[in-house]
């Protein structure tokens, strides 16, 4: 219950640290809607060659496009979230700080997390698919209980995106300089998140096999949800996808700081 | 024995070895070993204040962090209020308070009643108890205007005050603080270390404060421990360890008008004079005022104030005092 209340507060200041800088805030929506409409653009050439193409019709396209633009913050496909704020105090020694406090540092990052994330699905995600919506002639429900399922599995998605980067981000705990991690992060969830393109319309066994990993979890499985794509079971069947790999990667996560942690503790900073 | 005379600081043949890999020459890498704590030994009683000083490199902040349990000694044995800090460090955070003078726990983007807020859930400070500490921080480090700016607009000064109090709301029995005047203005380190002094006789917390700077020792601390390549090269007042260097301290003197330089004042030589203005040395061990009331008496004298020696040199001559 206090721990709770401890890591609450910090959720709190996730969300209001994000929501002080509000020039970056609105030059992230625009650059969202501009990326949208490139993307929208081009899926309708895609689609309007190809029907049907990875399952969809041109109207689940697009609404696929604007899910991604609105995401795209909040799951922190291309970064940006409290992992380079993390890296920062690995580097300089600061972390050493955060050691003798009476916190769990993974749980401590994750509620950070959480709080820009919650800023960021309202900051970020709200504007640029209300754009959409009004440009182009979208799939979107009006059933309250599959935005409701949605939620839950934008949710599962930013816990996902949260265990993988804090995976990367710990490497700065061996390399010196983490640019490469960072860079290596950020293309691997614009690829296999389906953001560029859906992963259904990969073809054969490749197409299987990127709907399995970790990444799929962040922006394939809820645009699912909402599409209408997964229903009933395979909605349950897609948050066990997305809980399975986030427990899975927080364990690694929790494996890898112990390590980091005695190195700094037994080798100095 | 009674449980008053239990040290509470126990620090036993204390060893840190960092095995570092070094470039040596163009492919090569070689292991060298950095002892940067060498045996070192001493013990603090409950509600000492200690000045913990030596010159730049050496051992003072790994020494910290050994105490604080982020960093496991190499040899040697470490105890702090009976715990071994870095097998016990969980337990041990919430006892102790820690600044590092260029590290901060503050949350850098939100205003500094946030950072607060955010210690009191951490350490379940008790609400009354929450209130009453952070009301006397505020007056004290006159915090008050500041509650409501975010921490990335802080001056360094202010941020070290705010990083104090960060550090004390949960009541801890020891206080380290490295280096936390380091790069102060004026005004800031004279608060902090009347912070400090009143900490320390009102609440007795026991504080061990690093720094090279003598002049926070001379006001703060009856002891001094001085260290040099992670060995202990002094322990006892600062007027010994002056004495034991024979150092010097300096008046500087500004007169009403350019004169010849100041003589006849035993005790005491001119070093230079430059315009209106006098350097005076005299014995680091003997007190100022008499020699300020001369010139006072027997010259024009506008302002003055005094510069400690630099720690470096009071080593110099410490090691100069053994060999010759
Ligand atoms: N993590 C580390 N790895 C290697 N060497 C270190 C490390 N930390 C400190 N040292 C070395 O140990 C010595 C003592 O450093 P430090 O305790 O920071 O000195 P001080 O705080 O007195 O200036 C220095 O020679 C420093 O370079
Ligand atoms: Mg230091």
């Amino acid at each position: 219950m206090r721990l709770l209340l401890l890591y609450s507060t910090v959720l709190r200041g996730g969300f209001r640290r994000y929501a002080t800088y509000r020039v970056a805030t609105v030059a992230g929506v625009f650059t969202n809607t501009v990326f949208g409409f490139i993307l929208a653009y081009t899926f309708q050439a895609l689609w309007s060659e190809r029907p049907r193409l990875g399952g969809y019709d041109e109207a689940q396209a697009l609404t696929f496009v604007w899910i991604g633009q609105a995401m795209l913050a909040t799951v922190a496909l291309m970064g940006g979230g409290f992992e380079e704020e993390f890296q920062q105090r690995i580097r300089t020694g600061d972390v050493a700080v955060d050691l003798y406090r009476p916190i769990d540092l993974q749980l401590w990052w994750l509620a950070s997390d959480l709080g820009r994330a919650g800023f960021h699905l309202l900051g970020r995600g709200v504007a640029p698919m209300a754009v959409g919506a009004f440009a182009f002639d979208l799939a979107l429900p009006s059933e309250p209980s599959v935005w409701a399922a949605f939620a839950v599995s934008v949710l599962l998605a930013v816990l996902v995106s949260f265990a993988v980067r804090y995976l990367f981000a710990l490497c700065a705990f061996w390399l010196l300089d983490s640019h490469g991690v960072s860079t290596l992060s950020t293309l691997l969830g614009v690829f296999f998140s389906g953001m560029l393109l859906p992963l259904t319309v990969f073809p054969g066994s490749f197409g299987e096999a990127v709907q399995q990993l970790p990444w799929a979890a962040m922006l394939q499985v809820p645009a699912d949800v909402l599409l209408g794509a997964r229903e009933g079971g395979d909605v349950v069947a897609g948050w066990g996808f997305q809980l399975g790999w986030a427990a899975v990667l927080f364990a690694v996560g929790r494996a890898v700081q112990a390590l980091a942690v005695r190195r700094v503790v037994v080798q100095g900073g | 024995m009674g449980a008053a005379a239990e040290p509470f600081l126990e620090v036993e043949g204390l060893e840190k070895v960092f095995r570092i890999r070094r470039r040596a020459g163009r492919l090569r890498r070689e292991r060298v070993e950095v002892r940067a704590v060498d045996g070192l030994s001493f013990t603090v009683p409950r509600g000492e204040m200690v000045g913990f000083i030596g010159p730049n490199g050496a051992g003072k902040s790994t020494t910290v962090k050994m105490l604080t349990g982020i960093l496991a000694p190499s040899g040697g044995r470490l105890r702090v209020a009976g715990l071994d800090p870095s097998r016990e460090r969980v337990e041990l955070t919430r006892r102790i308070g820690v600044v590092f003078g260029q590290r901060t726990t503050l949350w850098w983007d939100l205003p500094l009643r946030d950072s607060y807020r955010l210690m009191r859930r951490m350490y379940r400070i008790p609400a009354a108890r929450y209130r009453e500490n952070l009301d006397r921080c505020t007056e004290l480090l006159d915090l008050g205007p500041l509650l409501t700016v975010p921490v990335r607009q802080l001056s360094l000064g202010q941020r070290m005050r705010a990083d104090i109090a960060a550090a004390l709301l949960h009541d801890p029995e020891v206080l380290y603080l490295d280096e936390p005047t380091i790069g102060l203005d004026v005004v800031s380190k004279s608060a902090v270390r009347r912070f400090l002094a009143d900490l320390n006789s009102e609440r007795s917390t026991t504080v061990l404060l690093t720094t090279h700077d003598l002049g926070d020792i001379e006001q703060l601390c009856e002891r001094v421990l001085v260290i040099d390549h992670g060995r202990l090269m002094y322990d006892g007042a600062l007027a010994g360890l002056h004495e034991v260097g024979e150092s010097e301290r300096v008046l500087v003197v500004d007169l009403a008008r350019e004169l010849p330089p100041i003589s006849g004042l035993d005790g005491a030589r001119t070093l230079r004079t430059e315009g209106p203005r006098q350097w005076l040395a005299f014995p680091a061990s003997a007190s100022a005022a008499p020699l300020v009331g001369r010139v006072a008496a027997e010259y024009p004298l506008v302002d003055l104030s005094v510069q400690e020696p630099a720690i470096e040199d009071v080593i110099a001559r410490m090691y100069a005092g053994r060999t010759g």
